[in-house]
């Protein structure tokens, strides 16, 4: 467990000192945002009803913009092929990477998307289950997210790539999250039972991608 | 400790590059891989590390206490692989980077009370030796990214001294080394066989050993007594 916290650890140090990735995600997700009410026109109650599916693939789409940096800096200067000799296996590296993601990626995106919601006229009584479940769904983002970027890790142009691969595989997430936020504005019951779901595909992300993940390293090491 | 490859083949695009190739090193022994550009110098270093798998033949390794044979999966966390690339954050400080893999290389000989802490003590002496050792501990709270070529490659192979791993595999240790850190990294290599352990590195230079076993690859190996043959 040291290792995976000390891997861990340096990572959010990297994304701290590094920045660029976060800034990227962020600064992207603001243009999608802002771009879209000049495209639809004011009107305040269209833009009130899209506003949780807007900002649910506007962070898809930023949160997949920081991805093929997942693995390739490691790969780039040589520190993979040193990892994959550590005791800790490459799964749990592979796990600690992710949660990383997640910590210096999705959650930043998951708190911004509220005060972006204000441009798009977000009723403000939805804030606090937008931010409770895009919180529950980035971690499956990070985590599914990480089998594409091990999978492109020598490709050229790779974003292109890890898009197509990924994109649907986060369909269900956005599904779950995007009824979760329409049962919660019309004040139905089920906001639970679509949170809870969304919960349930996080965490079968993160159980099952690491493996996936690590073998697509130990191919692109051999 | 003993490591025996045994009728080895390694193929790289369904082209033998390693082909039949049968050596033993034991402890305290170094073996120097040489051979032209392309004679599967590098394929040999990275095979042993557990990175490629074989197609043909066995890597064993036998512990101290006789007749235990592990699996070639073993010798991965047994070792220390150094390729052409140097594992060097640029954004971490020199001190930093080699804190990092003597704590995630070595993590159960450190002890658990330095694991949680900064900055253990244990863990800070053995970083700063390791530092020193390559003249490196000037540089200790610099960005690595600042270091020069033969810094960074200095810095790669410090992580040598900061996590105790008995097999060192070394790809073409010496590029882009001046050459009195060639000479340090030869008295390393050394002190690591008086120790008892291994090291395996393709080389074109001796690296100051008395009597290394020298492990021929390419075409005009064949019929060299100490190893089989490995053609192109």
């Amino acid at each position: 467990m040291s290792g995976f916290l000390t891997l861990l650890k340096r990572d959010l140090v990297l994304a701290l000192r590094e920045g660029s990735a976060l800034g990227t995600a962020l600064g992207f997700f603001l243009v999608v945002v802002a771009m879209l009410p000049l495209g639809l026109g004011p009107d305040l109650k269209l833009l009130s009803r899209i506003a949780p599916g807007v900002l649910w693939i506007a962070l898809l789409l930023a949160a997949l913009l920081s991805l093929p940096r997942m693995f390739e800096a490691d790969h780039e200067d040589g520190s993979l092929e040193v990892m994959a000799t550590a005791p800790l296996p490459l799964e749990l590296a592979v796990a600690a990477k992710a949660v990383a993601h997640w910590i210096s990626t999705g959650i930043p995106l998951a708190l911004a998307a509220p005060v972006l919601g204000l441009m798009l006229n977000l009723d403000i009584g939805l804030v606090p289950a937008l931010v409770a479940t895009m919180l529950a769904g980035t971690p499956a983002i990070s985590f599914l997210g990480s089998i594409g970027a091990a999978l492109t890790l020598k490709a050229r142009r790779s974003g292109l790539l890890l898009a197509l691969l990924v994109l649907p595989l986060y369909i269900p997430t956005l599904i779950f999250g995007i009824s979760a936020m329409g049962f919660a504005g019309s004040g139905q019951e089920g906001f639970l039972a679509s949170f809870l779901i969304l919960l349930a595909i996080s965490l079968a992300a993160v159980a099952a991608a690491p493996i996936a993940a690590a073998g697509a390293l130990r191919l692109q090491l051999s | 400790m003993l490591l025996h490859a045994d009728n080895l083949t390694v193929e790289r695009g369904s082209r033998a590059v390693i082909s039949h190739l049968s050596f033993t090193v034991r402890a305290g022994e170094a073996l120097l891989v040489v051979g032209p550009n392309g004679a599967g110098k590098t394929t040999l270093i990275r095979t042993l590390a557990g990175f490629i798998a074989p197609s043909q033949g066995l890597i064993t390794l036998k512990g101290d206490t006789a007749d235990q044979d592990r699996d070639d999966g073993d010798i991965a966390d047994l070792c220390h692989y150094v390729g052409h690339l140097t594992g060097v954050k640029a954004a971490l400080t020199a001190a930093e980077n080699l804190a990092f893999w003597a704590r995630y290389l070595g993590a159960d000989d450190l002890g658990a009370d330095d694991l949680g802490a900064d900055g253990g003590t244990l863990l800070r002496e053995r970083v700063d030796a390791a530092l020193a050792r390559f003249g490196l501990l000037a540089l200790a709270d610099f960005p690595a990214g600042l270091l020069s070529a033969g810094q960074k490659r200095r810095l790669g192979l410090a992580r040598l001294g900061v996590a105790r791993r008995p097999i060192w595999l070394l790809d073409e240790p010496t590029v882009s080394l001046d050459a009195t850190s060639t000479d340090l990294l030869a008295g390393l290599i050394e002190a690591h066989l008086r120790a008892r352990g291994i090291v395996i590195a393709a080389t074109h230079l001796p690296l100051g050993l008395d009597q290394p076993a020298y492990l021929r690859l390419g075409p005009q190996a064949a019929g060299d007594t100490l190893i089989g043959e490995a053609g192109l």
